[in-house]
């Protein structure tokens, strides 16, 4: 299943469960992640699960390296591992004020406004992994035909509730914060709540997302 | 009975509650946060008899100014700082690594850190203060933590409740400089060209004013890469050393995004990071690489050493 173990540093376990970002290796990473998490071994302080990579992270005064491969290695995996499965819809608004690369990424693409949108709302997407910032769910796999790279100059303040574009995957920022994706919209939803503790993201890997257009109308008066 | 509090005069430039962070999040893109600075940390509350996972106040280059009103309550300040004591109109010169008794009325001002980045204000007392999953450290990038997840503010009133035992304690204490940045190889170490490789190791690199609680940037001679200027966005750690298109190394810290798409040329060890978070900008820096055994031994005797100062304390 891991291809390859190494070692991020002194405090870390590096798993490697290959190259490719598809379903298939994703759901191995989390299904490895949501076991470990499970057994909540003694000096493990983080687990942060990517599209096909597993990060172990431990508190090196109370364990090291070696014996945190071992607890990896000899994890008896539950096949069928209750991964989250919800079916999520994000309503968005692709009016000119939110959509803050869509004329550009007309030009990257070739395409009309209307074709980028009708392909992009089209699709359901699955979420392969959270993070970067709080709560930011990554979701793919967007259609071939727009498929763009990241901005030449990030911003260095995407606006909260922006969805963005890139390569194969598209993204929602939960919160101001610096980055490079394409915007192409803006959802009104509030898709991370650090009040709620034990549940703070709407969206975690393994969830499917279809997004919704809006109106700005409807957007104003969003109440959620 | 009286309500205990300090007033805030003056916030400083980056000053916040911290203590040692939360775990178990990053899945959900929450960083670790707490301390920059651990030794100094669990030192300050070690000289007030706090236990050590006890809220603290961190401030960065300059410190705040701050009012006590209350019930006399004793505090420490650690780190390499210069700050001021107000008793009524005498004005006395603050010494780091000691209780301070403070009295209603009575003024800190902590002007600066020296040839340093952060200093720590220890409070004696328990601070009335909110958790979030179980630490009350800010990240002001996601608003997360105590103060609702932002800097401590001017005129903001702290709250302190159960003030411990005036006792008086010390201790000697001078904050080693670090020479070298002692680093383990990354996972994409060989993504760069031989020379570059050489160069890591070789040159001298200087801190940028680019540099925060989520990380330090570097600048100096430009790294090349042979194979991808990306790598598929993974999780990072803290002291990961990134390296983006432009060729100058990023070293994740304490506030870090907990996925990045550039790759790892090099980890910073743990037993360095305290250290590492002091250097200021505009300071020099040489990466010295360590295997992972060393890494090991040299974070005992890390550990070693930190058991060993909190011993002197007297």
């Amino acid at each position: 299943m891991i291809k390859n173990i190494s070692n991020l540093g002194d405090a870390a376990v590096y798993c490697d469960f290959g190259n490719e970002v598809n379903k298939e290796i994703n759901s191995k990473v989390i299904n490895y992640f949501q076991n470990l998490k499970d057994c909540e071994f003694e000096g493990i302080t983080n687990l942060t699960p990517s599209y096909n990579k597993l990060i172990v992270s431990f508190d090196l005064s109370i364990t090291n390296f070696e014996k945190t491969k071992k607890i990896i290695e000899n994890l008896e995996i539950k096949k069928n591992h209750s991964i989250s499965k919800k079916k999520i819809q994000i309503p968005v608004c692709c009016e000119d004020e939110y959509a803050l690369d869509l004329k550009k990424l007309e030009r990257k693409l070739n395409k009309p406004t209307d074709e980028i949108l009708d392909t992009f709302f089209s699709k359901e997407y699955f979420c392969y992994m959270t993070g970067f910032i709080a709560g930011m769910p990554f979701l793919g796999d967007i259609d071939k035909n727009l498929h763009a790279k990241r901005l030449e100059t990030p911003r260095v303040k995407v606006p909260k509730g922006s969805i963005g574009l890139t390569e194969q995957f598209c993204n929602i920022y939960t919160f101001e914060s610096p980055g490079g994706w394409n915007i192409i919209g803006n959802t009104p939803l509030n898709v991370f709540d650090s009040l709620n503790e034990d549940n703070p993201n709407l969206i975690n890997p393994g969830d499917t997302v279809s997004f919704i257009k809006i109106n700005k109308e409807k957007y104003k008066n969003y109440n959620e | 009975m009286s309500e205990n509090f300090f007033k805030v005069i003056r916030a400083g430039i980056n000053t916040t509650f911290q203590d040692l962070g939360r775990n178990n999040l990053n899945h959900i893109g929450i960083p670790i946060s707490g301390v920059m600075d651990k030794r100094n940390y669990i030192i300050s509350n070690k000289i007030l008899h706090n236990v050590p996972s006890h809220p603290i106040i961190e401030f960065a280059y300059q410190g705040p100014r701050l009012v006590y009103h209350g019930d006399p309550l004793n505090i420490s300040v650690s780190g390499d700082v210069k700050f001021k004591i107000f008793k009524n109109k005498n004005e006395i010169e603050g010494k780091c690594y000691e209780t301070i008794t403070l009295e209603d009325h009575d003024e800190i001002d902590l002007i600066s850190t020296n040839k340093s980045v952060y200093g720590y204000l220890a409070i004696g007392a328990d601070l009335n203060i909110d958790y979030q999953w179980k630490s009350c450290s800010i990240n002001t990038k996601a608003n997360i933590g105590s103060n609702n997840g932002k800097k401590i503010q001017d005129n903001q009133k702290i709250q302190v409740s159960k003030i411990k035992e005036l006792s008086r304690r010390r201790l000697d204490h001078i904050n080693s400089k670090i020479e070298n940045i002692r680093v383990i190889k990354g996972t994409n170490f060989h993504y760069f060209s031989k020379e570059s490789q050489a160069k890591f190791f070789k040159k001298e690199y200087s801190v940028t004013k680019l540099t925060d609680r989520m990380g330090m940037r570097l600048e100096g001679e430009r790294l090349d890469n042979i194979i991808n200027t990306n790598i598929k966005s993974e999780g990072l750690v803290k002291g990961v050393i990134q390296i983006p298109a432009d060729g100058n190394p990023i070293i994740m810290l304490a506030d870090h995004g907990t996925i990045g798409g550039y790759p790892k040329i090099a980890t910073v060890i743990s037993a360095d990071f305290d250290k590492l978070s002091q250097l200021t900008p505009g300071s020099k820096i040489k990466f010295k690489e360590v295997n992972l055994k060393d890494a090991e031994t040299i974070f005992k005797l890390y550990e070693m050493e930190t058991n060993n100062i909190i011993s002197k304390i007297l």
